[in-house]
Order: C-alpha cells, then structure tokens, then sequence
C-alpha cells in the first residue's frame, strides 16, 4: 500500500542561491572572485595613475645599466663600471655565502646546546639553559649589531701591529683580526694543473667527492660482510687512507702554498680578508639561530621514549653509542622538519646585512640600487623573487632529506 | 648448645632501635653535588669548565657594572670620574632617557599621554590574559583601543568616538541579523561600519585638531621604545583574527578561496621581513589613491599585520589539524552550520592548542619590530644607532645603551613567555 511520490520538482528559488549546500558554496565563491577582481582592478588602477602622475613606467632595463657604486665583498668579478644587474648577482651570492655559512655553525651550536641542556650536570644544562633563553629573546638585530660592534669598535687597528712594540700581535702568525676584518691565510697552488683557479678548486671538490664514494664503498662492503660472518672488519683506517692520500697527493701534485696575510704600508695584504659586516652576520645568525635550534634538537631527544635508552643500555651498548646509534637516528625525524624552517629563517634574516653595510642582494639591489635609479617596484619584486625562490628551493632540499630519514611504515 | 642451656635470658628487643644517620656524603649538599656536578670523569671536566667560563664572564663584566657611572653630561665627563679605572657609562640611559623610551621629537610635556596609555593597556589587557577577573572589565578592553589612540596621538576627540561608534553600531547589527543567518549579520556589521564611518568623517571640521584639547602629534614624531611596543600591540592583536580568516580559508572546501588564502601565506612567509618594510616604506603608496597620504605608520602596521598573520595562520592550521575528526563530525551530528561550529566548539579547542605557537608568533614579531630602524624609523633600536650614538657627548657608549635594549627586550619577551607557559599549565584540560 506504498504510495509513490514523485521527487520534488527542481525548480530554482533565489534563495537557494545561500541556504542550500550545493549552490552555496559557489555564491561564495563567484563573491569572493568578484572581491578579488574589484580591490586588483582598484589597486592596478591607483597604480597605474600614481606611476603616470610620477612620470615613471615599469621597465628593467636599468638592470643594464652602470651601477657606479663599489662593492668590497665580492665573490665575482665586479667595479663599479659593472652594471646593476651584476650588482645584484654579486648580492645573492653574498646572500647565498652568508646563509650557508651561518646555517652550518648554527646547526653545530645547536646541537652541542641543545643536547648539552639535557646534560645530567646541573651546572652545564642551566649554562645551557641561560644561552638558549638569553638569545631567543633578544632580536638578532641587537645581536648583530653587537657583533659588528665588536669587529670595528673593539678590535685593535691595523697600525696596533706595527712596531717592536706593538699591542696586538698576529695569532699563530697566521691570523690577524682587526677592526678592518679578519685575514687568514690563502692557499694558493703553485703549479695549479690548469690554468684558472676556478678549475683548480673544482678538481679539489672532484677529489673529495671521489673519497666520498669511496668511502661509503668500503662501508657497504664491511656490511655485507658482517651479514655474512657476523665480524665487522676495521674499517676507520682504511677509510682515514681514502680521505687523506689522494688528497694530500694532489696538493702535492699542485704545490699547495699559503698566501700569509703581512702588514704592508697602512694596511694587511695577502691571504684573504673576511670583513667585519660578514662575520657580524654570520656569527650573530648563528648564535641566534642556534639558540632556537638548540630547542628543537631537544624537543627531538627528548621526543624519543626512556624505553628506547634503556633497551640499548640493556643491551650494553655505551652511553655515546646510544646516542649515535639508537637516540638522534630516531630523533633526526623529530628534528629535521623545524631544522628545515630554522634554515629559512636564516636565510630570510641574512637580509638585516643592510643594517651593518654587508653587501647581500637586499643591501644591493634592495638598498642602492633602489635609492640611485629610485625603481622602487621593479627592485622590491625582484628581490622578493628571489626570496621566494630561495625558500621554495631550500625547503624542496630538505623535505627530500626529511622524506629520507622519516619512519619507514606499512 | 651449653651457652642456651646456661644463659636463660633471651635477647628480647623491646623498642626500635632509631634509624643511624645515612652516610655523609649520601646526604644534602655533598649528595647533591656528588650526582650532579661530580658523577664523572667527564662530568667533573665539564663542571669544571663551566666554573672557569663563568668566571671569566663574571670577572670581566661585574667591575664594569659595579663600577658604573650613573651621573654625567657626557661620555668624557664619565671617563674623568671614573679616572682611568674600568667602568660603565650608565649615565647616557638617565641622560638620554625620555628619548630612549619616547623618540626625540614627542612633545616632552606630553609624556603623560604615552604613560597613561601604557598603564590603561596593562588595565585593559588583565581581563584577557587572566581570565579570572570580572567579565565586565572586557568593556574596557574594547574601548582601549579608541582611548589610546586619542591620548598617544592626540587631535580632536572626534575621530576615535566616530571609529567606536561605528563599531558599536555594527556589533548591534550583527548582534540582530546574526541569529538568524551570520553571513547576513556579517555583511550587514560592515556595511554599516562604511556607511557611519564615512557619514561622520564627512560631519567632522576640518580644524577640529588645530585647538583641540590634547595637541595633536603627527605619527613621524614617534620613537623609542614606544614605538615597538606600539607596533608590536597593534600587530599582535589585529593579526590574530586575520590568522584565524586565513586559517579557516586555508581548510576550507572552496576552491578559490583555499588556493587565494594558500598563494597569500606561501607568498608572505617566503620573504623576509624586511623587504616587505621596504613595500610599506616606498612601494605601498602608489597602490592607495593618488591624492590620499597614508601615514609611514599605519603602512608599517598593515605589511607587519600581514606577515604575523600569514604566520599565525600556519599555527592555527596545525591547531585545526590536531583536532580529532571526532569534534567535527559531533559538531555536524548536533546539526550546528559552519560559524556556528567553528565559534562553538572547533576553535575554541584549535586556539588552545595552538597557544604556544601563537605567542612564539608575538614574541618573534615584537623581536622584529625592530627591523624598522632599517626604513628609517627612530625605534628603541634605531634612536640609539642614529641620534645617540651619533651625538657628540655620547660617541662610543656602545655597551651601555646596546645593553640596555637587549635587557629590555629580554624582561619583556621573557615574561611573555613564562606567561604562555603559565597560561599552557592553567588550559590543560586533560587529566594526566
């Protein structure tokens, strides 16, 4: 005795449009698109009006032009004859230098930090503490301005090392730090086996690389083998050999000499010279960072359950090979995604160069060239570019890295 | 067997006998010191090393300290008093003081103004940071912000009083129309909010500032310490609502407005902060009206509004994320819509968790308001590396003044998060 009922009719009410889920959602999405369109239409608008009331146009061809101003950290052929866009090379070089170097240190301080506070010496883990406290909550402006004062304020002046009596003295009379930056040695190759630099150092890199592999060879060898017989061969001076001879044959091959920094006139020269602005940066970056990195290294560690410490000491494995072995393979999985964004950052604050004259793409393209060709827009996008550039790469790096270490599941 | 037999008295223990003291060294101090400083050969080596560090720091920083100068007129005045022994200069803090804290050009008669203003925040924000006082004392805290604008700006009374009517009146609107639908009570607040807004603006004279009771003060004329803390306020709580828009945008089921809200937060926390001050210094002005002049300031508080949010919004997804699925099918299952779900029972769970994110979120950016000093403004940081520091007495007090900005940024991002911690142990909600 079931009646059947026709389903309802679909005809279209207005105010379906908002109170029903199918259409609903598209009514907030065509207002949202018409939103959007309207404030891009009004803020194009405005622009297009301000740029033509200031008689100016979006063009790059300044990038061309000569830059006229000099840059004295430079990792590339540049003088101020160079164009803008050079300029801006040799800053995200600088740029790029400086992250890298501060992301490694950090990561050492970090780590010695951040398992230091979980020492079980009271007085260690509170020295840690008060680090890790002192610097995260103080801005790494301030820090880097500290730095920066101490290289130019505090450091004795070149003209300190002159003399029978001088008061500074050379340290291993190798390295000289004065206000005027840092020299350290050079190596230079005296019959290089090509004729430019560049290709010297590559073969260098070529070497290490080939050790590398080597060396991992040797490893996977000592492992099959221990599978098979259940003896682990010594493999730390065969590795030793692997790295060191093929190294030292080819520095002997090309007559590795040193370039020493010596006080000439009013002035070091030879070797190379680490400016203030740079060790300011760097230094200060990474005892900033580190402090956050110290964090997370023992969020990490501490991550991973008393059970697993325990299970490897039972097993009568030594305190260091617990942590190597057992404690920070797992803990890495905790570590490395905040490791990942702690090297953004980095990357991200190597722009406050500008506040100590470190000449990095936002000092360069950002600072003067921006001031002397005033193309403001043209330079902000493209340094922002770069920035975005930057971060998607490195964060690409290392989610591969992190994808690598993470828990292998069903 | 014959000792038995003869001795007839048996050894019978009729009390206690009282516990002996442990060892000495299993005890207090010794004990102490014995597990935690000297369990080792490593251990011992490392106490060691930490001794002899801290002397160092403590040998070469207390005479400095002890010995400090806290009156003089300048720095050469200070090294005659201090006649060739080591010591700190402390007099630039006192003498420099009002500039340190006010930046130098804010009308010294007017210091009142910000001084108030600092004592009604910390009024203001108690109902909000300890949630055991009165409720009511949340009316003050929405009339706060009107208030200080008034006092630290200063010009005509009317400005703020249109603002907060306004807002008055589409709080009553939404209060109205949002029972029935909220995206009707919504749009029906904001369009209110324009439409008072703009009506008063109009009603308002011309030279309402020119004599008005507290003098006016142009925003190029703050500084100091002031201003980070302006800065840093403002951006806090104006990023945090737009946090949780872009949040919930990022999750939700509609296309446009999800990849809009993704693009808007990659793109934000891609670049560093500073280029997006160098967009409000000399790029955001060609994107407002040509004849309209919006001030340095409030172009500075939109970019840094914009990179807190773009972070907060990250801490809230993972809030968000942490939920159990469990809470948003109940949520459906009890037949509430979407804001009504959200405002009920999502975010009230996700923001707790997402807490000590949040404030990491305001600490850094109080941290970074300093990075005005690079766009030229005469922040804490930027008054001493311009104007002091530049100044002829005051030439070379480096570690006075770099200190005294380090200490003060310290007290106060260190005490903002002891209170997260403390604000994390009084939420915790579940029973371990």
């Amino acid at each position: 005795m079931s009646t059947m009922t026709d389903p309802p009719k679909a005809d279209f009410r207005l105010s379906m449009l908002i109170n029903d889920t199918r259409y609903r959602s598209l009514t907030f999405q065509v207002i949202a698109a018409i939103v959007i369109a309207l404030s891009i239409w009004y803020l194009g608008n405005n622009l297009i009006q301000n740029l033509r009331a200031a008689g100016l146009n979006i063009s790059y061809s300044f990038l061309g032009d000569p830059s006229g101003y000099d840059i004295n950290q430079r990792l590339v052929e540049y003088d101020s004859q160079s164009s803008h866009g050079r300029a801006a090379v040799v800053g995200i070089l600088n740029t790029l230098l400086v992250a890298f170097l501060a992301c490694i240190t950090a990561t050492v301080f970090g780590v010695i930090a951040g398992v230091l506070r979980l020492s079980n010496n009271w007085l260690v883990s509170k020295l840690m503490a008060v680090y890790v406290e002192i610097f995260r909550n103080i801005p790494v402006l301030i820090w880097i301005i500290i730095i920066f004062t101490i290289m130019t304020a505090v450091l004795p002046g070149p003209r300190a090392f002159r003399g029978d009596n001088a008061t500074s003295s050379m340290l291993f009379d190798a390295f000289a730090f004065t206000n005027r930056g840092v020299y350290i040695p050079r190596p230079v190759f005296a019959n290089g086996l090509f004729g430019a630099t560049i290709l010297n150092w590559l073969m260098v890199i070529v070497v290490l690389i080939g050790s590398w592999f080597a060396s991992r060879e040797i490893e996977k060898r000592a492992t099959l083998k221990q599978e098979a017989t259940g003896e682990r061969p010594k493999t730390f001076l065969v590795k030793l050999a692997v790295w060191l001879v093929p190294f030292a044959l080819l520095m002997l091959i090309m007559g590795l000499t040193w370039d020493i920094p010596a006080l000439k006139g009013f002035n070091f020269s030879g070797g190379i010279k680490v400016g203030g602005p740079l060790i300011a940066l760097w230094f200060a970056l990474s005892i900033y960072t580190g402090a956050f990195i110290a964090e997370n290294v023992r969020a990490g560690i501490q991550a991973i359950s008393k059970g697993q410490t325990e299970a490897a000491a039972a097993l009568g494995l030594r305190p260091g090979r617990i942590m190597n072995l057992v404690v920070l393979p797992q803990a890495l999985r905790v570590i490395i995604p905040p490791l990942i964004s702690q090297y953004l950052n980095i990357t991200k604050n190597s722009s406050l160069a500008i506040a100590v004259g470190y000449a990095d793409i936002t000092a360069t393209l950002g600072g003067i060239t921006l001031n002397q060709t005033g193309r403001a827009i043209e330079c902000v996008l493209l340094l922002m570019l770069f920035y975005l550039t930057a971060s998607l790469l490195i964060s690409m790096g290392m989610n591969i890295y992190n994808a690598s270490v993470k828990l292998k599941e069903r | 067997m014959s000792d038995q037999t003869t001795n007839p008295i048996a050894f019978v223990a009729e009390g206690t006998i009282p516990p002996s003291p442990p060892p000495a060294n299993e005890v207090g101090v010794v004990k102490w010191l014995r597990e935690n400083l000297f369990s080792g050969v490593t251990n011992t080596i490392l106490t060691v090393l930490s001794l002899v560090l801290i002397y160092i720091l403590l040998k070469n920083t207390l005479p400095w300290i002890l010995n400090g100068v806290w009156n003089a007129n300048s720095l050469a005045e200070c090294r005659e008093i201090l006649d060739g022994k080591t010591g700190a200069c402390f007099a630039v803090l006192t003498e420099r003081w009002p500039q340190l804290i006010y930046g130098f050009k804010y009308p010294a008669e007017a210091y009142w103004r910000p001084n108030l203003a600092f004592v009604l925040m910390l009024v203001a924000l108690a109902p909000v940071l300890f949630f055991d006082l009165p409720r009511k004392m949340l009316l003050f805290t929405a009339v706060y912000p009107f208030v200080a604008f008034w006092l630290i700006w200063g010009g005509t009374i009317l400005v703020p009083l249109v603002a907060l009517v306004g807002f008055i009146a589409a709080g009553a609107v939404f209060q109205k129309l949002g029972n029935n639908s909220f995206a009707a009570g919504f749009f029906g607040a904001i369009v209110t909010a324009l439409v008072i807004w703009n009506v008063g603006g109009a009603l308002i004279p011309e030279d309402a500032s020119e004599n008005a009771w507290l003098i006016a003060v142009p925003s190029r004329d703050l500084g100091g310490f002031m201003l980070n803390m302006m800065l840093g306020v403002t951006c806090v709580s104006l990023s945090v609502p737009l946090g949780i828009a872009l949040a919930l945008g990022r999750q939700s089921n509609m296309p446009l407005i999800k990849w809009v809200c993704v693009i808007f937060i990659e793109f934000i926390r891609g670049v560093p902060l500073i280029t997006l001050l160098f967009v409000a210094s000399v790029m955001l002005a060609y994107f407002f009206p040509p004849d309209s002049t919006v001030d340095l300031f409030l172009r500075v508080v939109i970019m840094i509004t914009m990179f807190s949010a773009a972070y907060i919004a990250e801490v809230i997804r993972g809030g968000l994320a942490a939920l159990p699925r469990g809470q948003y099918e109940a949520a459906d299952s009890l037949g509430l819509d979407y804001p009504q779900a959200m405002r009920l029972i999502i975010l009230p769970q996700a923001l707790k968790i997402s807490i000590p994110g949040i404030v990491n979120v305001a600490v850094g950016l109080f941290k970074d308001t300093t990075l005005v000093s690079v766009i030229s403004m005469f922040d804490l940081v930027g008054m001493i590396r311009g104007p002091i520091l530049a100044s002829t007495e005051w030439n070379g007090v480096y570690w006075e003044l770099l200190g005294f900005a380090a200490l003060l940024f310290f007290v106060v991002c260190y005490g903002i998060s002891q209170y997260s911690q403390w604000l994390e142990r009084r939420l915790a909600t579940d029973h371990r």
